[in-house]
């Protein structure tokens, strides 16, 4: 089967609705077809990968591990918007340590994030081929 | 050019799903074709037979249901998001010990590794969500 250039755009934040979730599900199952995944990250989606998500209050299963499971199954490229970050108050310090082993360096872990600003997210989009958005 | 479709929003709550209908419908009628319609997170609400809207309202799964005999198109329902919200066709009833099951006509139940493959497998994926 052919290789094409996946992105899954998260928009939404991990808790209140199930797209990330969800949306999640999708991602794992794209990485069994051996596709090039990118994942990317805006708005209220990059509370999606924020550090120390405790979910015991809304008695919902807090799913921010699956996130760092991500470099296992060769997704190792995930856009954040800076901008995105900015309008929240937040900074990369606040977001999880995801990371990739590479293989043809000692497996060596080298970061999965990288900060990107509004237009250079547009440029990363234009390069997919497919682009599903939750 | 051939097309996969993907629904994320159930019928009257959003309006994604009119519009989806309303964008395949002018697919077709341009003589491009439809791979696959996938219906994901509360889409697959589009896949139930129990919706009784007034009568002066439109029925979305009829209409869907209409288009897939009339095209022969499949509609593919995603198996863990239809669990999540009831929508069950007659095996996966059984195989829950459930006493009903309420697909409409013209959808099937299986993975997200359809969707996959149609993002594949089309020359465009046309997401339609909130």
């Amino acid at each position: 089967m052919a290789t094409k250039k996946f992105m899954f755009v998260n928009r939404k934040s991990p808790y209140g609705t199930v797209y990330a979730l969800e949306s999640l599900e999708v991602v794992l199952i794209s990485a069994a077809f051996e596709q090039d995944v990118s994942l990317a990250f805006l708005d209220d989606g990059v509370y999606q990968i924020t550090k120390g998500q405790n979910t015991d209050g809304i008695g919902q299963k807090n799913f921010s591990s699956t996130y760092k499971a991500l470099g296992d199954y060769e997704i190792k490229k995930l856009y954040v918007e800076k901008e995105s970050l900015e309008e929240r108050g937040l900074t990369p310090d606040d977001l999880m340590d995801l990371v990739w082993e590479d293989e043809d360096d000692d497996w060596a872990e080298k970061p999965s994030i990288i900060l990107v600003n509004r237009a250079e997210m547009a440029d990363a989009m234009a390069e997919q081929e497919v682009t599903l958005s939750f | 050019m051939k097309f996969t479709i993907m629904i994320n929003e159930g019928p009257y709550q959003h309006q994604s799903s009119d519009t989806a209908l309303q964008f395949a419908r002018a697919v077709l009628a341009q003589g491009h074709e439809i791979f696959r319609i996938f219906f994901y997170h509360d889409g697959v609400n589009n896949g139930t037979r129990l919706s009784v809207p007034p009568a002066d309202d439109r029925l979305v799964q009829k209409e869907w249901s209409e288009l897939s005999k009339e095209h022969d198109l499949d509609l593919v329902l995603c198996i863990a998001a239809a669990q999540r919200r009831g929508i069950m066709d007659e095996d996966e009833a059984k195989r829950q010990g459930l006493d009903a099951n309420n697909i409409i006509e013209g959808f099937r139940i299986s993975g997200l590794g359809q969707l996959i493959e149609g993002g594949i497998e089309s020359d465009r994926t046309v997401v339609f969500g909130d």
